[in-house]
């Protein structure tokens, strides 16, 4: 069995949360005390509808406005897989908690309210599930209920839609439209019967159909030092063990190995997972290594395999979602948290801001404020060992964080 | 659903990244234990993490002095056994101090007064790190959470504001003062717990499993009829065959009817069960944003 993740986008009210609740009220994964809950609570407030999203939104603020502010994580499965669902919120403003949500999934799901068809928002969500590489993405055409089931109207923002995949950056993400109405449960789980006209899968069929191998590319082995276990005793006397998690690619005893940035070469002599020790090590899983060689490593240096260097340089270019409220200032100081590595750094260049709404670049990018995407160069105090984002998603990210407040203020996907 | 358990795989390889990223981050890290089955869990992962070497940081436990007495017994033979650091808190002492005060009436509790003791044991220890075996499946306010959750001071979260995390990142950068709480099984579910308990076969407290125990019925819900329990003089004593899906302490957890008297047999009781997890939990029934307003005080 796998885990897929999946996060949520579109703008407010085009029925997010109400989609989520569908399929986990089809799917039958609602317990007996969540559902009576939505029932009570959805009578108080007058509906004669169940109001899923009370199922989502989990907190006052979010139930006292009607929506959502920061990423819930549902979960439910079927008997080919789990799922983990990050409803992730519409409105501008929170962008930044949708980008959380979206950073790991496998698949986004962009609803477009059918009586509004592309909206703005649709535009920046669609550009930054595009930004992150996000594989797969579903386009639910939603509340085709409330347009008599129109096929005219399904077409119409199919096409436009298709206006903006011509635009892309990332152009082998795979896109599906799919009419819904969530409300309704058509299309949701099961295929609706009223529409006729569409012959394809129902949103849940087609999260079923996908294949997990072809949603993780492969790419090369990284291996970023986390922790160094010394257990000091008198069994393990010796014994030094570098843990981590493996990303890329899968890592074998024997395999000659360079650590950065020493540059020094060895070979894996063992990789234990506890108590065992395995002969490969796959990619995504926790391990620690011994060496060969007895050499210095420690926290933030990285285990690569020889010929596959990753760019050890201390600039870099990258492209920035700003997410602070402080304006991002070009002559201060950050940390520059890469996977588990963390250096010091200035930002050099702003060169442009980029409309995510696809009508192209702003030239005069400052001031830049929160939710706006910059390309920008970056100078560090130390090199760090990166690849371009599109090559290596793990090796290709960072996060910038203020000295001051110590809050996470932007991420960066390394060009 | 099947009874194949490779999914948790990816969890159990993300559990551990984080243990070493708090052990990494931190430098006075604490696991927060209630012997519980989420918490024999973390403890089973930060083994894990860290094999051969011991968990580098002690466990705490914040005793309600309402706890099963088969779950401190099962605390401490634990602690032993792997040889652990283990303090213990009491809500007692926060009592005694005059900090808190006890609640009366029919639905008494001490589980909101845990917060202070718990808050109290943080700044005397100084610790910067507590992690913590809440669930994102379990509560609607828990599906919020981050991974790295900052609480400021005061120990509370302002869950309006909280830090993007992406990708793997872990942002554990914070104030003098104040504390991250960390959720390393925030993305397993109920089950998953309950499956890895079965396939790691680790050892959990006797209430888990079905036994006879005396009770009584409240707002459709089984009561352990014990003293720290107040009854209504109606309400009536019987013995029933139970068994708890959740181990808050007495006050606070009520019991399911269950004949599940071995680990495949609860996991299958669950597998087909129609009812959450905290259906059976007392303490989230006392309105909609029980488990947030908690949580904004420095719950854990």
């Amino acid at each position: 069995m796998e885990v897929l993740k999946i996060g949520t986008a579109g703008s407010v009210d085009d029925g997010k949360s109400t989609l989520i609740g569908r399929i986990l009220y089809d799917t039958k994964s609602l317990t007996t005390d969540k559902l009576e809950a939505i029932e009570r609570t959805s009578k108080q407030k007058g509906f004669d509808y169940l109001d899923f999203s009370l199922a989502t939104d989990g907190l006052v603020a979010e139930r006292e406005q009607g929506i959502t502010i920061d990423v819930a994580h549902i979960y439910f499965s079927t008997n080919k897989r789990s799922y983990i669902i990050a409803d992730s919120p519409g409105h501008v403003e929170y962008t930044r908690n949708m980008v959380t949500g979206a950073s790991t999934s496998q698949v986004a799901i962009i609803l477009i309210d059918a009586r509004k068809g592309v909206v703005e928002q649709t535009n920046r969500h669609f550009f930054i599930n595009n930004l992150l590489r996000i594989k797969n993405v579903i386009v639910a055409i939603n509340k085709m209920d409330l347009v008599d089931y129109s096929e005219e109207v399904y077409t119409k923002i199919k096409t436009d839609f298709e206006k903006l995949i011509e635009k892309r950056e990332y152009k082998e993400q795979e896109i599906s439209f799919i009419p819904v109405s969530a409300l309704k449960g058509d299309n949701v789980v099961s295929t609706s019967e009223n529409m006729s006209w569409y012959s394809g899968e129902s949103i849940l069929e087609h999260l079923e159909s996908l294949n997990i191998e072809n949603i993780y590319n492969e790419g090369i082995m990284r291996f970023p030092v986390q922790y160094v276990i010394r257990p000091k005793t008198n069994e393990y006397h010796d014994f030094r063990a570098y843990s981590g998690k493996v990303y890329g690619n899968s890592l074998t005893v024997g395999d000659e190995v360079v650590v950065l940035p020493s540059q020094t070469t060895s070979k894996v002599k063992e990789i234990h997972f506890y108590d065992e020790k395995y002969e490969t090590a796959n990619k995504n899983t926790s391990v620690s290594l011994t060496l060969e060689d007895d050499i210095n490593v420690s926290r933030g240096d990285m285990i690569v395999k020889v010929n596959e260097l990753p760019k050890i340089e201390k600039q870099l270019s990258a492209t920035v979602c700003w997410m602070d409220s402080d304006f991002l200032s070009s002559g201060k100081k950050y940390a520059l948290q890469h996977g588990v590595n963390k250096v010091l750094t200035k930002i050099d260049s702003i060169q442009h801001k980029i409309k995510p709404d696809y009508s192209g670049i702003e030239t005069e990018a400052s001031p830049v404020k929160m939710n706006d995407i910059v390309s920008v160069t970056l100078k560090l105090n130390k090199p760090i060992f990166f690849d371009s984002f599109k090559d290596n998603k793990e090796n290709g990210a960072f996060i910038l964080i203020d000295p001051q407040s110590n809050n996470t203020v932007g991420v960066g996907f390394v060009e | 659903m099947n009874n194949d358990t490779s999914h948790i795989n990816p969890l159990e390889s993300e559990a551990i990244f984080i243990m070493r990223e708090v052990a990494a981050q931190f430098e006075n890290p604490v696991l927060l234990f209630s012997g519980g089955k989420d918490s024999i869990t973390l403890v089973r992962l930060a083994q894990k993490a860290f094999y051969p070497a011991k968990i580098p940081f002690p466990l705490l436990h914040i005793d309600t002095g309402h706890n099963f007495p088969e779950t401190i017994k099962f605390r401490d033979q634990l602690v032993e056994e792997l040889g652990l650091t283990l303090i213990v808190r009491h809500v007692q002492d926060s009592i005694d101090q005059g900090k808190v005060k006890e609640e009366t009436g029919k639905y008494s509790s001490r589980n909101t007064l845990q917060t202070t003791t718990l808050l109290d044991a943080i700044e005397e220890f100084k610790f910067d790190a507590c992690i913590g075996g809440a669930r994102r499946d379990e509560e609607k306010a828990r599906a919020k959470e981050r991974i790295f959750s900052v609480r400021d001071d005061f120990g509370q979260w302002d869950e309006k504001n909280q830090r993007p995390e992406l990708f793997d990142m872990l942002n554990g950068d914070i104030e003098h003062g104040q504390n991250v709480r960390v959720f390393p099984i925030s993305n397993w579910t109920e089950l998953d717990v309950w499956s890895y308990i079965e396939r790691e076969n680790l050892e959990i407290p006797s209430i888990y499993f079905s036994h006879k125990r005396d009770t009584f019925l409240r707002d459709g819900m089984i009561w352990s009829a014990s003293e720290f329990v107040h009854r209504e003089e109606d309400e009536e004593v019987s013995t029933r065959t139970v068994r708890f899906r959740t181990v808050g302490d007495m006050s606070c957890t009520a019991a399911v009817s269950s004949f599940a008297s071995t680990i495949s047999e609860v996991v299958a009781e669950i597998r087909s069960s129609t009812i959450s997890e905290r259906g059976a939990r007392i303490d989230d029934k006392r309105s909609e944003a029980a488990m947030e307003s908690r949580k904004q005080q420095g719950y854990f």
